[in-house]
């Protein structure tokens, strides 16, 4: 007979304000194989676990239940705390009494029921449980970093500077991400260019960052500490060892195509390197713009290469590498503006996104950094900036916040003032949101200092009039219509998820929300780590953020590689599946249907009456095994236990709710 | 006009919500319907306002007002409102409330001759007996 443990938690009045704890601690008393019980007001406070270990030795304990938060919550903490007292910690039995019982319901007497049957399941289940031991694995001690932005580019550094080996992956020609396209930085106006290009350049020259541009992931096996991750080196056409970056073919093509990285305000040609500062310096052909590509003829980058570079026949290349640990960032897109026929964008080339409108203030961008109108090329005396386009908008845009706008449009009001003297900035806003260090103060020197006009209410529609727009609107504050006739409109466009975030969230096993960003293991105390072990996120790729909270999550995403790199060996979760030979048939149902590839064919060799035979039975792979259970349910002899949660186990819980 | 607890809690904007089927609590104020509406320049309380004084139970200045009997169910707020509250049904809720506290149709079903009855369609019927209440 196993000696039980029970212990209940009140959560202060989280769970005693919906269970009657004495009801529940004389009920529990009467458990087979319970001998002890006790209570405290919050169980994972330092007392209440020594109470525990206390109770362990005391009552000679061998099997502990704690009835308290879900084992998601604490779990970790009390297998410690069991261990400590001398008993393996697989020994302890979690009875989830808050999330699934005190928080969901408001009978107390109902909730005083639910909680005695959880404990019952719990003591029943805790009775069989068995001692695990966890297994040591070894770590490859490089990292992978999807996206050379600011975030990537930041995360790389930091975990090179720990003296570990890293390797970084851009789809683009260059590293520079979103961060590189923006003029001027807030709240402080210093040049993006001139914060960033020293970093690009940092980790060219790193000794432990191995760099690949024009490259993407492919597919992503494996687990924490052991990942294996084939890349996509796609076919740049032009030899990086042999080019020097002169920029001869840059001038002689003759395709041209609208360039990304200018927001499509002006051409590229087909060979190109994004921009003047471009990590690596040297170019890549756009196959699908390329005039030999698309045509057969031509070829005259390569007859005016001085170096020989250009290589036409040069294909996709899959390389396969293996990684400890994982930093996906992977940034944003702008929010598509398809539904906002009211704001005339696309009809009138003078109303601009605000991703535009920062080319016109960059001093590499289409105009020299002179905001002057696509129209007509002249200064534009009053512009108008709308606010929350496709944000806040339930109905046809993101129902979130992008958190940047309220902050970058202030930023364009200041710059536009300065640019053009005499100009006039009109802000139509919803909420102006300027939380942060020294924000606020940077909002009221728009309005304040540089006689920006902030209105309060959403622009219904922009006409263009003439020359001119004519802005409708409303001044919901004083309840005044709002009629403005101006030169140039700027939409501060929202942030999206990247399209593809789904597909890359498939590859790596991680999750989205439902604008597809990367969710976080949990939103206030992991909001760096993912739900799959040894994968962290930084930057916008898991929800919308300015640029200082992005190198901060970034470091923080190294910090936590690091600490996985700093570890001698991993150990291993030992709750994983089990197959017992004699039972196994061999048909591997189980195989199909594991999601971690864990399963594998075996041939063994087995007596039979007096001759020896050999069979096929299926082996788990514990190291990839991530004990879900998928493959017990499969096996139709009833071959697969998972260990923790056998059959067995889970017959004994069920029992205990229903006998 | 004076904000006070009880009109908070009147039991307006329950009510509101409950004949349109929209929710007013939505709205948070972004005036995008006034800016485009064709008719806003004869209103004397503008779209957004009439939902603002909805939330706070505004009750007589609402039935009150002229703009319920000018908005023309236009859509074009509806059209563009970020918040997915369908505006010209909020007003029409409003408009049911008054002729409801009116009481009394104008025409009762069983005046009408049996030719009408049958004949007439079943909206035009409707309307006929709320709306030349006013």
């Amino acid at each position: 007979m196993k000696r039980i443990g029970v212990f209940i938690c009140w959560c202060g009045s989280n769970i005693a304000g919906t269970v009657d704890i004495d009801k529940v601690a004389a009920a529990a008393g009467t458990m087979n194989g319970v001998v002890y019980v006790d209570q405290n007001k919050y169980t994972c406070s330092e007392i209440g676990q020594a109470m525990i270990k206390d109770a362990i030795k005391e009552y000679k304990l061998d099997r502990v239940v704690i009835a308290a938060c879900s084992p998601r919550m604490h779990e970790n903490t009390f297998r410690k705390t069991v261990e400590s007292a001398g008993l393996n910690p697989y020994y302890l039995e979690i009875a989830n009494i808050r999330e699934q019982c005190s928080w969901v319901h408001k009978d107390k007497e109902a909730g005083t029921a639910k909680a005695i049957s959880l404990i019952r399941t719990a003591v029943a289940k805790a009775a069989m449980n068995e001692a695990l031991f966890a297994v040591e694995m070894p770590i490859t001690r490089r990292a992978l970093v999807i996206g050379g932005g600011i975030a990537g580019i930041q995360a790389a550094l930091d975990i090179a500077d720990t003296g570990f080996e890293v390797d970084l992956v851009e789809r683009e020609p260059s590293l520079g991400g979103r961060m590189a396209q923006l003029d001027k930085t807030f709240p402080t106006l210093d040049c993006s260019a001139c914060i960033l290009t020293p970093k690009m350049v940092d980790v060219a020259q790193h000794e432990k960052i191995r760099l690949f541009t024009y490259a993407e992931v492919e597919k992503v096996e494996g687990y924490l500490g052991n990942f294996t991750v084939t890349i996509r080196h796609r076919a740049r056409s032009v030899d990086l060892q042999k080019c020097t970056g002169c920029g001869e073919c840059l001038a002689k093509c003759p395709a041209k195509v609208a360039s990304e990285f200018e927001e499509g305000l002006v051409q590229r040609r087909a060979i190109y390197t994004p921009f003047p500062q471009a990590v690596p310096n040297k170019p890549a052909i756009d196959r699908a713009h390329c005039r030999f590509f698309t045509t057969g003829k031509c070829k005259v980058c390569q007859k005016v290469c001085p170096a020989d570079a250009i290589d036409y026949e040069m294909e996709d290349r899959l390389l396969t590498n293996g990684y400890g640990a994982i930093v996906v960032a992977t940034g944003f897109d702008t929010h598509k503006l398809n539904d906002y026929g009211e704001y005339a964008y696309g009809k009138h080339p003078d109303v601009l996104t605000s991703l535009e409108f920062e080319r016109l203030l960059n001093a590499s961008g289409p105009t020299g950094g002179k905001i002057l109108r696509p129209s007509d090329g002249k200064a534009p005396k009053t512009v108008a900036f709308i606010q929350c386009v496709g944000s806040r908008d339930k109905a046809k845009g993101n129902s979130y916040c992008a958190k940047i706008c309220c902050m970058y449009t202030a930023k364009h009001a200041i710059l536009l003032s300065e640019k053009v003297p005499g100009s006039k900035a009109f802000v139509f806003y919803i909420d102006v949101r300027t939380a942060g260090k020294d924000y606020e103060e940077f909002y009221t020197r728009a309005y304040e200092e540089c006689g920006a006009s902030y209105i309060k209410g959403n622009v219904s529609k922009v006409f263009p009039e003439g020359e001119k727009l004519l802005v409708r609107g409303v001044d919901v504050l004083s309840g005044a219509l709002v009629e403005l006739l101006v030169d140039m409109v700027v939409l501060a466009v929202s942030v999206d998820a990247r399209a593809d975030a789904k597909e890359l969230a498939k590859k790596l096993a991680v999750t989205v929300n439902e604008h597809k960003f990367f969710t976080e293991a949990h939103p206030k105390l992991r909001p760096v780590d993912t739900q799959t072990a040894g994968i962290f996120l930084a930057g916008v790729c898991q929800g919308p953020k300015d640029i200082p909270e992005t190198v901060a999550q970034a470091s923080a995403a190294a910090v936590k590689v690091a600490a996985i790199f700093s570890k001698q060996s991993l150990l291993s979760n030992p709750t994983v599946a089990e197959v017992e030979q004699k039972l196994c048939s061999g048909d591997m149902s189980c195989m199909a249907v594991c999601p971690y590839g864990a399963i594998s064919e075996q041939v063994v060799e087995e007596r039979r009456g007096r001759e020896m035979v050999t069979r096929k039975i299926a082996r788990v792979n514990v190291a990839l095994c991530q004990g879900c259970g998928a493959c017990t349910v499969a096996c139709r002899p009833g071959a697969i236990n998972l260990k923790g949660f056998t059959n067995q186990q889970i017959l004994a819980e069920v029992d205990a709710i229903c006998l | 006009m004076k904000i006070t607890t009880d009109k908070v809690n009147s039991n307006l904007v329950r009510e509101v919500e409950e004949v349109s089927g929209q929710k007013v609590s939505a709205c948070f104020q972004c005036g995008k319907c006034s800016g485009g509406c064709p008719v806003v320049l004869t209103m004397d309380v503008l779209p957004h306002q009439v939902l603002r004084y909805a939330q706070l139970g505004l009750v007589d200045e609402l039935l009150h007002c002229k703009t319920l009997w000018i908005c023309a169910s236009c859509q074009t707020c509806d059209s563009r409102c970020p918040r997915n509250v369908d505006i010209p049904k909020v007003i029409e809720a409003l408009r049911l409330l008054v002729l409801r506290n009116k009481g009394g149709n104008y025409l009762h079903p069983n005046d009408l001759s049996e030719k009408v009855r049958r004949n007439a369609p079943q909206q035009g019927l409707v309307s006929a007996f709320r709306k030349f209440a006013k």
